[in-house]
């Protein structure tokens, strides 16, 4: 069994100047589950990518059963026995299990469409697999998640796949789904079928993985058997770079004041059992991995997708926060993450932007506030041809400032800042760190979301950290040591330690 | 209304029997308020009154169907089908012999102006609101300058088309039916069918699963336009001539009501030709109703208005049932959504240990 089937080697990738992918090396073996492993930005998705296709490599070389092939169209590398599941499905809700498995290439008879064969062989190919309950004539729009995953498998097993990479294929799964999953590989492997897997979750990786691959940085950080490593070495590798000066401290005047907002055993679909409090003065820090429930947080709380259990106090009052308006009424302010599609009109001009949240929710006041606008944004340093340039123009890390003015003008008690410095230069970056500091001196409670471990250490006081929409630890920002403080809270988010709820 | 609603999504009928059992309803209830008033809507003369006025309007709507799955629209189908029924008068010309080629050449210049539609939305990525609107004016100039009349003769043979009828049932209905099926059949057993309904899901999933979406969409709108061709054959041989005027009678947007009163998804993706009949007859049914009414054409635009609309938001409704959540956890105090079960959605009780 041990034939390489997959071998990929030196592959280097940059986008717009930076380096995503430094030099990787990576084989699988035919019949084995490779784990592909790293942090947020590490270069996993890229180098899946790059297999599946979707993206070229700069340099390096693919080989497939010894022989060197270049995918420059997904179609081409699935039509080579490489197919790659992805977190978004690539499934036509309104058309059945059977459509979306054959899309493109259904099987004809006399010139028409064969109908019958595509569901006789979906499913053939679904008992193969040993999937039980579930029709090939069943919409996609009516499965769960993990029935969809199944049809996106099947479709790869359709184009007689050798290599199935799998981008966090249990993100979205409960416990009993998981299960599914594991006897799905397990089915693949006995075939022969080489399974890249890539997930955060040490426990799959150790359960399931024959040999893993960390990467960190771009760069490959170590690779060998799961059998030869411990959950701890394995954390260590994925973390642990020097922890920078970058951020600016406390400023003096800071004092801890009373707790502006606090949520109770708060709740949603997503949600679960959420008790967090941030007092006057202070950042907290929201860690997690993508999708541990961060961003949803952040959604409650703003009211996009309101929790349904628990309470919600701001400065000692309970609040209704069932949207948007209500949650800017009450005080709240929210620097979403998706800065060009949830943050700005970016056809709009920077004055209109920067209102924009003003005008809809406190027309009243408006006009006074409005007058504050120039002096917020220029105390910001934002770099702009005058207020009526349209905020397109503007580059991220100015964008930013702009939505930032936009908040600061409905003078809120509590910000939620979900990545705020994603994408912006590094000037920008300390802008908002400095701005953050200055804010919090002035009694603003802050919660930070981000999925750079070395910010929300560097500036958060307390970190909360997020496992599969629980909270799944609490650290206190001074304790932690500047070496291991990644790993520590690494180790949290993916559950590797037993959760211990400090107070 | 909503417990009605309920109903349905627990039933889980499809899109198009609740079209045909709306459609058997407004012919009841059609048939009592005429009644009342007297008259009888299901007579034979009423039948044929109501089936010739579908056959104009449905053979376009089967067109706009395939443009429509495909996430497209074609404005400009009026224009065509009155440059074909003058295409067709004028060159017939009163020559019986002439007849095949008339056709021949009414459908080839429909074929080629869909082609047009087509290549501009997919290759120069106008709009397909836009690109077809232009093309509409662009005919419109034409016929408006060329043609200050009706044009053209028709032979009396080719006039069976429009007048025939098979037993109470109009020869262009029959037509229209077997063009009905046809299309059933194009887009349920040809993989360019299928593929109509891959592009207007989702052009991104389509075209990585190796769908060539521009051609997919190209065909469509020819086939589009050809419809529309066959409803200007339909005026020539009704009218005895060709005639511009007819753009003017809405057809373009009527078209679009009819195939998204028959539950097509107006973005494409999901519906199909048997809805797009029903819908048809609907609005031929209430125009018949309203007619022998002889009800004000103010109201009459107005309940149609209010129909179109209502159905609309009946199907809007029963699409957000069927949506895929994604759920962690559940209110404990709730038990779970029973609809959403039904839909075998993904519904976590409680996470992971």
């Amino acid at each position: 069994m041990n034939t390489t089937l997959l071998s990929m080697t030196g592959i280097d990738k940059s986008f717009l100047g930076v380096q995503v992918l430094d030099g990787i090396d990576l084989t699988v073996e035919a019949g084995e589950v490779h784990a592909l492993v790293g942090e947020n930005g590490a270069g996993k998705s890229t180098l899946m990518k790059i297999l599946a296709g979707v993206h070229e490599a700069d340099a390096g070389t693919i080989e497939l059963d010894g022989k060197p092939v270049a995918f420059t169209h997904p179609l081409q590398a699935q039509q080579a026995g490489v197919s790659t599941v992805f977190q978004e499905f690539n499934l036509l809700p309104d058309r059945t299990v059977a459509e979306n498995v054959y899309l493109g290439r259904e099987p004809r008879r006399r010139g028409a469409v064969d109908t019958r064969r595509m569901i006789v062989d979906t499913e053939s190919l679904l008992a193969d697999l040993g999937v039980e309950g579930l029709s090939a004539r069943r919409r996609v729009r009516s499965l769960s998640i993990a029935q969809q995953q199944i049809v996106e498998i099947v479709k790869a097993m359709s184009y007689d796949a050798r290599v199935i990479s799998m981008d966090e294929p249990t993100a979205a799964l409960a416990g009993r789904e998981v299960a599914l999953l594991y006897d799905l590989v397990e089915r693949l492997k006995q075939r022969g079928v080489a399974v890249l897997y890539v997930s955060h979750r040490l426990k799959e990786i150790f359960d399931l993985c024959d040999r893993v691959t960390v990467l960190k940085d771009g760069k490959l950080a170590a690779t060998g058997a799961t059998a030869d490593i411990t959950p701890d070495e394995l954390v260590r590798s994925m973390v642990g770079r020097p922890m920078s000066s970058f951020f600016p401290d406390k400023l003096p005047a800071t004092t801890v004041g009373d707790v502006r907002l606090a949520i109770h055993g708060g709740g949603n679909d997503q949600l679960d059992s959420i008790d967090l409090t941030v007092h006057a003065g202070e950042i907290v820090g929201l860690a997690g991995l993508q999708g541990s429930g961060r961003t949803e947080i952040a959604h409650a709380l703003f009211g996009v997708a309101p929790f349904t259990r628990g309470t919600v106090e701001v400065d000692g009052r309970p609040v209704r926060l069932r949207s948007p308006r209500q949650a800017v009424r009450n005080g709240l302010a929210l620097v979403t993450e998706d800065r060009k599609t949830e943050g700005l009109a970016l056809n709009q001009s920077i004055g209109a932007n920067a209102r924009m949240a003003l005008d809809a929710v406190r027309p009243g006041a408006s006009r006074a506030r409005a007058r504050r606008i120039p002096q917020t944004l220029s105390s910001l340093e934002l770099v702009s041809r005058g207020l009526n340039q349209e905020v397109r123009f503007l580059s991220g890390g100015n964008q930013q400032k702009v939505v930032l003015t936009k908040w600061l003008v409905t003078e809120p008690g509590v910000m939620v800042m979900d990545e705020p410095t994603r994408g912006i230069d590094v000037g920008a970056k300390h802008a908002v760190y400095t701005l953050m500091r200055e804010l919090a001196a002035a009694g603003m409670a802050i919660l930070l979301i981000s999925s750079e471990l070395t910010e929300v250490i560097g500036m958060a006081d307390r970190l909360v950290v997020m496992r599969d929409g629980r909270i799944g630890g609490r650290l206190r920002a001074g304790e932690l040591a500047p070496d291991t403080g990644e790993a520590e809270v690494m180790a949290l988010a993916t559950g590797s330690t037993a959760t211990e709820e400090a107070p | 209304m909503s417990t009605v609603l309920n109903r349905w999504r627990s039933v889980h009928l499809g899109t198009t029997t609740i079209v045909y059992a709306a459609l058997v309803g407004i012919v009841g209830l059609g048939a009592l308020v005429v009644s009342i008033e007297g008259g009888n809507l299901l007579s034979g003369a009423n039948i044929v009154d109501l089936l010739t006025r579908s056959s104009l309007l449905g053979f376009i709507a089967i067109g706009q169907t395939l443009v429509i799955l495909c996430r497209s629209l074609d404005l400009s189908v009026g224009y065509v089908m009155a440059l074909s029924s003058l295409v067709a008068a004028t060159t017939m010309a009163g020559d019986v012999s002439r007849i095949p080629i008339a056709v021949a050449a009414a459908l080839g210049v429909s074929a080629v102006i869909g082609f047009l539609n087509g290549v501009v939305i997919t290759k120069l990525k106008v709009n397909a609101f836009i690109a077809t609107l232009g093309m509409g004016l662009i005919i419109k100039g034409y016929l408006d300058t060329q043609y200050a009349g009706p044009a053209g003769d028709v032979p009396q043979a080719f006039q069976a088309f429009g007048y025939t009828r098979i037993g109470p049932i109009p020869l262009s209905t029959v037509v229209l039916f077997v063009l009905a099926a046809a299309g059933i059949w194009f887009l349920h057993r040809t993989r360019t069918g299928h593929h109509m309904y891959a592009v207007g899901g989702d052009a991104e999933v389509a075209r990585m699963s190796g769908v060539r979406t521009d051609r997919t969409v190209i065909i469509a709108h020819i086939l589009c336009a050809l419809a529309a061709g066959v409803a200007g054959l339909l005026i020539a041989s009704r009218f005895g001539t060709g005639s511009a005027l007819v753009y003017d009678d809405g057809y373009d947007l009527e078209s679009i009501a009819a195939v998204v009163l028959g539950g097509t998804y107006l973005l494409g993706g999901r519906g199909g030709i048997g809805g797009t009949i029903g819908g048809v007859l609907i609005l031929a049914t209430l125009d018949s109703v309203f007619n022998i009414l002889g009800v004000d054409p103010f109201i009459k635009d107005v309940l149609r208005g209010v129909i179109i609309i209502a159905a609309v938001a009946v199907y809007a409704r029963r699409s957000l049932v069927g949506k895929v959540s994604r759920r962690r956890f559940t209110d404990d105090a709730h038990p779970p959504d029973l609809d959403t079960v039904e839909h075998g959605s993904d519904n976590r009780q409680e996470g992971r240990a």
